[in-house]
């Protein structure tokens, strides 16, 4: 078999006298989509800085594409193919719509035109067109959440880390993200995905990794992780979710 | 090397310290409650100094007297830069405080330099001229006095900050804004506080030192720059850390101008600045109130 | 605005000597050369957003680097000016690898820069073979290979031709892909990484960039003024008069520097001389730091943003 297109081994973090991962493994496969839930503080944010190269793990190891990953900065992992959002969304308020979404598309055309025509291909794809020239800054949150995922698809990643993108969007908005990250995922680029709307991840993906306390505790098909009684029991403590498991 | 000259600047510099941990704790102080860098730190000092030497030389006011008025001016000062300005930007992005806090600065600087000349003053004090042998190494009393004077002005601050309800407000809003909110406190109250309190710290230091530590409007920078030594050094926002780092960093100053000659003291400070901003130590005794 | 308003401005400019009397002269020179030093500044500090408040060192650099090559060596400024600049990039990058490879931000980067000119300054006061605290003194020959001339309108066109090219580099970054990065960078360093940028090289790139052009500027100071002194050039009030013409005239912006120093430099030199009379030298810098507290309170992006927007302009993407 092939290796993993992201392999996650052993990969611990302690912040102080919180220890936010623990020996946490996880792999995805080329064209994949696994979900990362848990409840709040459970480490999920932590994990995608560990895996981004935002963050040093304390120990363990990160592969992507074959390579360690060790002492690697965003910047080259983006290069390599790995994109990230951002969980509190992070626009450059001040540019314009188009020129966020040029800043991630310039790393793969240098010419500020190329990179133009790039950012506004995306832009159409996620209905974002009409806005491409307000200040980012004058945003919906909705069209931030898309603009967040707007960016990151415009480095034409090969891996796509995201940060609870629907969180905070109403049933339409959130339908219709559902829908452009499984077509962004029908192009063949793999999907990494924390999320805390469960109906999204459940309806997404094909494999969902549960942790609690920075720790794995359960690993699966959607259904089988939903009825695990650990999770059950995880989430039963997390009143932060209105939804629980389906 | 004659131990005695060293044992000398350890002395002097540890007397003298007391005035830089006032001045520090009043920095830190501002910055921990508010998150914003006083730039004019050194010349609001520097302003505390001349208004000694205008009570000194209009009223006969001496400066261990007068340095209650000096810090009650400066308090009024602070207050006006905080309600005024300051206010207005506290959530604005960092360098819009920095280039107001410089605007601040060069403000208070020039009007120095534009009411009371360039030239180096002192202020007369009837303790200036004597002096008392300890062994081997003398000791000016109005060293001895001033030191004395800013370490009971520290330690009356502390009393305040952890022992008044006042004051626990301070330290509340310094430790959590948004939970201060919450909890109905009026924040711009407090940070109306700080920011009096702090200025009134330089104010009193000012007046202390003022008998003797020459000083011209351009002392001011390098106030601020011991400040700033002493603040990162010890912790932004630390209070203890302001205090011990206030005597640390008076002691080097003060031992590195008997090794060095007085055109490179300076030098010595600013590059103290360097290597602390680069090896910046997440502070000696914490971040926080 | 369209290209011919550009260059009808330019013709202005250059048929503006034929008819000033020679103090008007002088003030536009200060226009130009200010201009210039901001529009260096502006790279790093409006479009990076990383404030130095240490320019003046550039400055000094540069313009010792080339007075003492020419007296020591007889090397003419022409070239000097060029070496002068290189070293200035290399105290530019020393400063800058330090600065963010210990990333230091905001408040800490600016005592950083500081720190840096002040120690040039204290260095350049104790080392007597550059002139020790009295600095250098630059004697009047009248001969243009020196960078010296005769009639002031020489100088004019020079600084005029310094702050056009200044103006003619950024106009070129902000096209590319350096100058889209470096606006980014400004607004969220991680979320640039996040996207691929690679901030810590952009950042040296354009502190290099800035620093190279103010050292440049040391030349023209040096021959323009026949003098070096270590408390004028190294010192604190140079930095802010380089910093607060961009800052009014809106940093980050092709044109701010150049507005902002229209409008700063007559009214600085006016207040120099009206209240420099009296002996009263500070009065300049209160109005700058009036107006600081001014622009960041009530015009936070400057005049030029403001000014396009009350004129119906629209900012550019």
């Amino acid at each position: 078999m092939m290796a993993p297109l992201l392999e996650v081994s052993g990969l611990s973090k302690r912040f102080g006298g919180l220890q936010a991962v623990k020996d946490l493994s996880l792999a995805v496969a080329e064209g994949e989509i696994v979900g990362l839930i848990g409840p709040n503080g459970a480490g999920k944010t932590t994990a995608f800085g560990l895996i981004s190269g935002f963050l040093a793990p304390d120990s363990g190891a990160v592969r992507f594409r074959g390579r360690s990953t060790l002492g690697l900065s965003p910047h080259e992992l983006c290069a390599l193919g790995m994109a990230r959002t951002f969980q509190i969304m992070r626009p450059f308020p001040r540019l314009s719509v188009v020129r966020n979404v040029m800043i991630g598309a310039l790393g793969r055309h240098a010419d500020p035109r190329d990179a133009e025509a790039r950012a506004r291909a995306v832009l159409d794809e996620l209905g974002l067109a009409a806005k491409s020239g307000q200040p980012a800054g004058s945003l919906t949150l909705a069209e931030r959440k898309r603009l967040e995922l707007a960016r990151a698809l415009a480095t034409e990643p090969v891996l796509l880390l995201l940060d609870e993108v629907m969180s905070g969007l109403n049933e339409v908005e959130t339908e219709r993200l559902v829908e452009e990250v499984r077509a962004i995922n029908g192009r063949g680029v793999a999907i990494l995905l924390i999320e805390h709307v469960m109906r999204a991840v459940m309806s997404l993906a094909g494999r969902i990794v549960v942790l609690n306390y920075g720790e794995r505790i359960a690993e699966g098909r959607p259904q089988a992780v939903a009825n695990d009684p650990k999770v059950v029991e995880a989430y039963l403590g997390d009143e932060s979710v209105g939804a629980a498991p389906a | 090397m004659d131990p005695t000259l060293v044992l000398q600047g350890v002395l002097s510099g540890l007397l003298f310290g007391g005035v830089y941990s006032l001045m520090a704790v009043g920095l830190t102080l501002i910055f921990g409650v508010m998150r914003v860098v006083n730039f004019a730190h050194g010349d609001m000092m520097v302003w505390g100094m001349y208004l000694a030497l205008l009570l000194s030389t209009r009223a006969g006011l001496d400066p261990y007297l007068a340095f209650v008025a000096c810090a009650a001016a400066l308090f009024a000062l602070g207050l006006a830069v905080q309600r005024g300005l300051v206010d207005r930007i506290v959530d604005a992005p960092h360098e819009m405080q920095i280039l107001l806090m410089l605007g601040v600065a060069l403000v208070l600087e020039n009007l120095a330099l534009v009411a009371f000349g360039p030239e180096p003053a002192r202020v007369r004090s009837a303790l200036s001229t004597a002096t008392v042998w300890l062994g081997p190494v003398f000791v000016d009393v109005a060293r001895l006095v001033t030191f004395a004077v800013a370490v009971v002005l520290t330690l009356a601050l502390y009393l305040f900050l952890f022992r008044t309800d006042v004051g626990r407000t301070v330290r509340a809003a310094a430790d959590n804004t948004y939970g201060a909110l919450v909890i109905g406190t009026d924040v711009r109250r407090v940070y109306a506080v700080a920011f009096g309190v702090g200025a009134a710290c330089v104010g009193a230091a000012g007046a202390l030192v003022s008998p003797i530590l020459p000083f011209q409007p351009a002392t001011g920078l390098s106030l601020s720059v011991a400040s700033f030594n002493i603040v990162i050094i010890g912790g932004m926002g630390s209070l203890l850390g302001a205090f011990i780092g206030g005597l640390l960093v008076s002691v080097a100053e003060s031992l590195g101008a008997v090794f060095l000659k007085p055109s490179l003291k300076e030098l010595f400070s600013f590059s103290l600045l360097i290597v602390i901003l680069l090896f910046r130590p997440a502070g000696l005794f914490g971040k926080r109130l | 605005m369209g290209p011919w308003l550009w260059l009808a401005a330019l013709a202005v400019l250059l048929a503006l000597p034929a008819v000033l009397s020679g103090y008007v002269v002088t003030i536009f020179i200060l226009i130009f050369f200010y201009g210039f030093l901001g529009q260096a500044w502006n790279i790093v500090g409006g479009y990076t957003g990383q404030l130095s408040v240490g320019h003046a060192a550039f400055v000094g650099i540069g313009g010792y680097t080339a007075a003492m090559l020419s007296i020591e060596a007889g090397l003419t400024p022409w070239i000097g000016m060029f070496i002068g600049g290189a070293l200035a990039a290399v105290l530019g990058a020393i400063i800058a690898y330090l600065g963010f490879r210990f990333g230091l931000r905001g408040f800490y980067f600016v005592l950083l820069t500081v720190a840096f000119a002040e120690v040039c300054r204290i260095l350049a006061s104790n080392i007597d073979a550059i002139g020790g605290a009295l600095g250098l003194y630059i004697t009047f020959t009248g001969n243009p290979r020196q960078f010296q001339f005769q009639d002031q309108r020489a100088y004019y066109y020079v600084a005029l031709a310094l702050m056009m090219a200044a103006t003619g580099v950024v106009a070129v970054i902000e096209r590319r892909r350096f100058g889209i990065y470096l606006t980014a960078i400004r607004e969220d360093e991680a979320a640039c990484e996040a996207l691929g940028v690679n901030t810590f090289k952009y950042k040296m790139l354009a502190m290099l960039v800035s620093s190279f052009l103010t050292g440049i500027g040391g030349t023209f100071y040096a021959y323009y003024l026949f003098s070096l002194q270590p408390s004028t050039v190294f010192g604190i009030p140079l930095s802010v008069e380089i910093i607060i013409r961009p800052i009014v005239g809106g940093a980050g912006t092709l044109l701010g520097p150049i507005l902002g120093s229209f409008i700063l430099t007559p009214l600085g030199e006016l207040s120099r001389s009206y209240f420099g009379q009296g002996g009263m030298y500070g009065v300049h810098l209160i109005a700058y730091g009036v107006l600081l507290i001014a622009v960041v309170l009530f015009l936070p992006h400057g005049a030029y943003p403001y000014l396009t927007r009350l004129f119906g302009g629209r900012p550019r993407a």
